[in-house]
């Protein structure tokens, strides 16, 4: 790992000038994904500007419209909160799903939203080809061992899996992501994560002097009733081969669907939403044949890049059985 | 950079330079060598240490970040006197390793997951262990000893709540 300049700020706004003022500055929270990608040699910044203990940004407030919980706030405490036990079930179990104790409990909120791809070939310098890392270099996955890659979302340019858990329940749960730049902008959670375009390498709407400072996830009847399901290769501290975040809510008559969530994790370049499945859903009778047919939709426009079309058969499969479990079904 | 940091009570002085982790830094400079470098890179828990209580993983967390915070290793666990931590006592009887180069981390988990409230029944000790791998698969022994020490230690936690 390359040496490095190190301070840690007392204000967001101090912090902000620090790494707005520094090229090769970078900010540093629980340090479990820049820490890591530094000794890959993936990531070498030259100053770190820590945000880990600013006061206040670690604070989980809760009210009747929602809960918005501070960007330095650790995995642990948002996932042990009372209130998200209670109101956003799903994201909880999605924090749980993820990673270790031990990571969980150094990990940040802002942090786990800018985590990294595992693509090995990312990952890996000694490959040269890797347009995330070194645009305009190629794709080393598409050639080569993809079964952990994405179907949907992909380019000819990129292949890349969105790695992680709790964005994906934030995606269905309508979240808001709110960044600090010297004026105070506020992205839907959508929006916060890029689509693969030209450019695989840009993730993020924001530039490298903008701190994430909370995330905001309103309260609604389907964020009450949300689960995650995480279907991997070992049965814990594993990355999912798929998983879904779900929400329903259901008319008073029980069984007719009045709102519906679904969202994708392991299957794509972000955190995927999948709206077909929903409004395949809405207004429907909640039985299983109705939903193995809209999750069907899921995998629309879904490609198979040599070692990876199992997850083509099977999100739809995650995405209904997390439904079912959530509807009592199963 | 000059440092202080507290380590099992003691306080000590370095100089490192940031990148320096609490790994190396408690290995090298240190040479409190009970705690594991195993992968180095966040994904086999040899390093657990605890934190201001919190079991962490040294090598992803640098020096400079544990300052002004309180550091427990695997040496800081028995008791002045040389008596062994319950988890250390259990992992005995239990012969819970066969190489041992994981159990330091194993035990410094174990104890985090104990005092966590999560070693309730053998499924939930191996989801809330699972970031400690063991490479020789120790794992039968080692869930038999966190449910021991788990048991044994009820009536501390009980009478500190």
């Amino acid at each position: 790992m390359n040496n490095f300049e190190y301070s840690r700020p007392e204000t967001a706004e101090a912090a902000i000038a620090a790494v707005a003022g520094d090229a090769k500055a970078r900010f540093l929270a629980g340090g479990t994904t820049l820490i890591d990608l530094m000794k890959c040699d993936v990531e070498a910044p030259t100053h770190l500007v820590d945000v880990s203990r600013l006061p206040g940004l670690d604070a989980i407030e809760v009210g009747p419209g929602g809960i918005r919980i501070g960007a330095a706030a650790k995995m642990t405490d948002v996932a042990e909160h009372p209130a998200v036990a209670r109101d956003y079930p799903g994201m909880r179990e999605a924090l749980l799903l993820g990673a270790s104790t031990q990571l969980r409990n150094m990990a940040s909120i802002g942090g786990n939203l800018m985590q990294r791809t595992r693509c090995s070939y990312f990952r890996d310098p000694s490959y040269a080809q890797c347009n995330k890392r070194k645009p305009g270099s190629g794709c080393a996955a598409i050639d080569g061992v993809n079964r952990g890659h994405a179907i949907l979302g992909t380019s000819e340019l990129c292949i890349a899996t969105y790695p992680g858990d709790f964005a994906v329940s934030l995606m269905a749960l309508d979240a808001t992501v709110h960044v600090q730049n010297g004026r105070a902008t506020a992205f839907p959670i959508d929006d916060f994560f890029l689509p693969y375009g030209p450019s695989p390498h840009i993730e993020h709407p924001i530039g490298r002097d903008e701190l994430i400072v909370a995330v905001e996830v309103p309260a609604s009847a389907a964020a009450r009733r949300s689960h995650y399901l995480k279907v991997r290769d070992r049965e814990s501290y594993e990355f999912a081969a798929c998983s879904a975040a779900v929400g329903l809510e259901l008319e008073p008559d029980g069984r007719t669907v009045r709102d519906v969530r679904v969202a994708l994790g392991g299957v794509a370049s972000k955190p995927w939403r999948a709206r077909q499945v929903e409004a395949a859903l809405r207004g429907k009778t909640f039985d299983e044949p109705t939903i193995r047919r809209a999750c069907e939709l899921a995998v629309e426009g879904a490609k198979d890049w040599g070692h990876n079309g199992f997850k083509i058969t099977l999100a739809p499969r995650v995405a209904a059985r997390a439904l079912m479990q959530v509807g009592g079904l199963e | 950079m000059d440092l202080r940091l507290l380590i099992n009570g003691a306080e000590h002085r370095l100089d490192v330079e940031p990148r320096v982790t609490l790994l190396d830094a408690l290995r090298e400079r240190l040479q409190l060598t009970g705690t594991k470098k195993g992968c180095d890179q966040g994904q086999c828990g040899a390093c657990t240490v605890h934190l201001d209580g919190r079991r962490v993983l040294a090598c992803l967390t640098l020096a400079v970040q544990a300052e002004g915070r309180e550091v427990t290793t695997v040496e800081g666990l028995a008791e002045a006197d040389g008596t062994l931590h319950p988890v250390q006592r259990a992992f005995i009887r239990h012969d819970a390793f066969q190489c041992g180069y994981c159990t330091p981390g194993q035990i410094m988990s174990a104890v985090a997951c104990i005092e966590e409230g999560h070693a309730t029944d053998d499924h939930s000790i191996r989801e809330f262990m699972s970031g400690n791998l063991c490479r020789c698969g120790a794992y039968p022994h080692i869930v038999a000893a966190v449910r021991e020490a788990a048991a044994e230690m009820a009536p501390m936690r009980e009478a500190a709540e």
